[in-house]
């Protein structure tokens, strides 16, 4: 049994990132959509949540807002749509943190 | 949705003759909307029009009247960069006016 | 010019989430034909929105991040970006836009815009104003 567990808002902006991650179990995996991809860049407060976690991000929402790849947490995946697609329909279900 | 024709082509405007998609602008358009409202572009409009459209192209909005008489003066000089020069090539005002015809939407607070 | 009031505009939320940031853009860039003393700030996630780089065409939303660069044409030279934001964020001034103003009077000398300040500053800059707008 695995999650994909889908957060969408800011880390800075509600605890959806930090419920997220402590709510994970160890075969699931976290996406980072839209306001979301913030959690990723590399020193920022909210990063220190990803450690331990399989994580993905959209990479067009990384590139919307201008984060380059060099600046993320050096263990996180960057995908795209495809790469969306197949993480929904890899795991079992999909929790959204509205 | 209203249009215009130009040369053979149509071109897709909103009610107030701005067009729809500013990709779709051509000089043939622009010739065309200035002979709707009986204005004919001489060299002089065609700088201000360029410009407009140098400074979207830029920065992603229409300059307001007033950050479009400075940037003039600036540019293309003094004599240039005045209200009422600009007024007597766009008696409907230059911002309004010149947008349009350079394909632009309207200026960010012009009603 | 004893009418001129200052005007300061609080930017605190990140540019593509919600539609505040480009709806506060719109407002400065309106507000500033009424000649007053106008500064913009930026703080908590609304620093995100000065982010250099962006690209919006895999998204399909307009990118309005260059827009912040004619802030200088309409006689905005006060940015004030907010340092703890940034550094609890992972960012440095190097990540976001370069904002300059051209001074008239010298010139047209390119000036700064953006003055890095510390919460408790930007606390002093707030107290300083007559209206304050959030966003």
């Amino acid at each position: 049994m695995s999650m994909l567990h889908l957060v969408n808002k800011s880390p800075y902006e509600n605890n959806n990132v930090s419920t997220a991650s402590s709510t994970m179990r160890s075969d699931d995996v976290m996406l980072l959509i839209e306001d979301a991809v913030y959690a990723a860049v590399k020193g920022g407060k909210a990063s220190t949540m990803l450690e331990g976690h399989k994580v993905s991000v959209l990479g067009p929402d990384l590139a919307a807002r201008g984060i380059a790849e060099d600046k993320l947490a050096s263990d996180v995946d960057v995908i795209d749509y495809a790469g969306f697609v197949d993480l929904v329909e890899s795991n079992d279900k999909v929790q959204s943190w509205l | 949705m209203s249009s215009i024709e130009a040369n053979g082509k149509t071109y897709e405007t909103d009610e107030e003759g701005y067009l729809a998609d500013l990709n779709t602008w051509d000089k043939d358009v622009a010739v065309v909307m200035a002979q709707i409202d009986d204005c004919e572009l001489t060299e002089n409009h065609w700088e201000v029009i360029n410009f407009l459209r140098e400074y979207y192209e830029e920065y992603q909005i229409a300059p307001a009247v007033r950050v479009l008489t400075k940037a003039i003066g600036k540019k293309l000089g003094k004599d240039k960069g005045n209200s009422k020069y600009l007024y007597e090539l766009f008696p409907y005002g230059p911002a309004k006016q010149a947008c349009k015809y350079a394909g632009l939407p309207k200026p960010t607070g012009c009603v | 010019m004893s009418d001129t009031k200052k005007f300061l505009y609080i930017n605190r939320k990140a540019p593509y989430g919600t539609i505040y940031a480009w709806e506060s853009l719109e407002v400065v860039l309106i507000g500033a034909a009424f000649e007053q003393d106008v500064s913009l700030a930026f703080m908590d996630d609304g620093v995100y929105q000065l982010m250099k780089g962006q690209d919006t065409s895999a998204i399909g939303m307009k990118n309005f991040s260059p827009t912040y660069a004619a802030l200088g044409d309409y006689e905005i030279t006060k940015i004030f970006v907010e340092k703890e934001s940034l550094e609890e964020r992972g960012l440095t001034l190097d990540d976001l836009q370069h904002l300059v103003w051209e001074d008239e009077d010298e010139d047209w000398a390119e000036k700064d815009s953006i003055r890095l300040v510390s919460r408790a500053e930007l606390g002093d800059v707030m107290a300083e104003q007559d209206v304050l707008f959030n966003f």
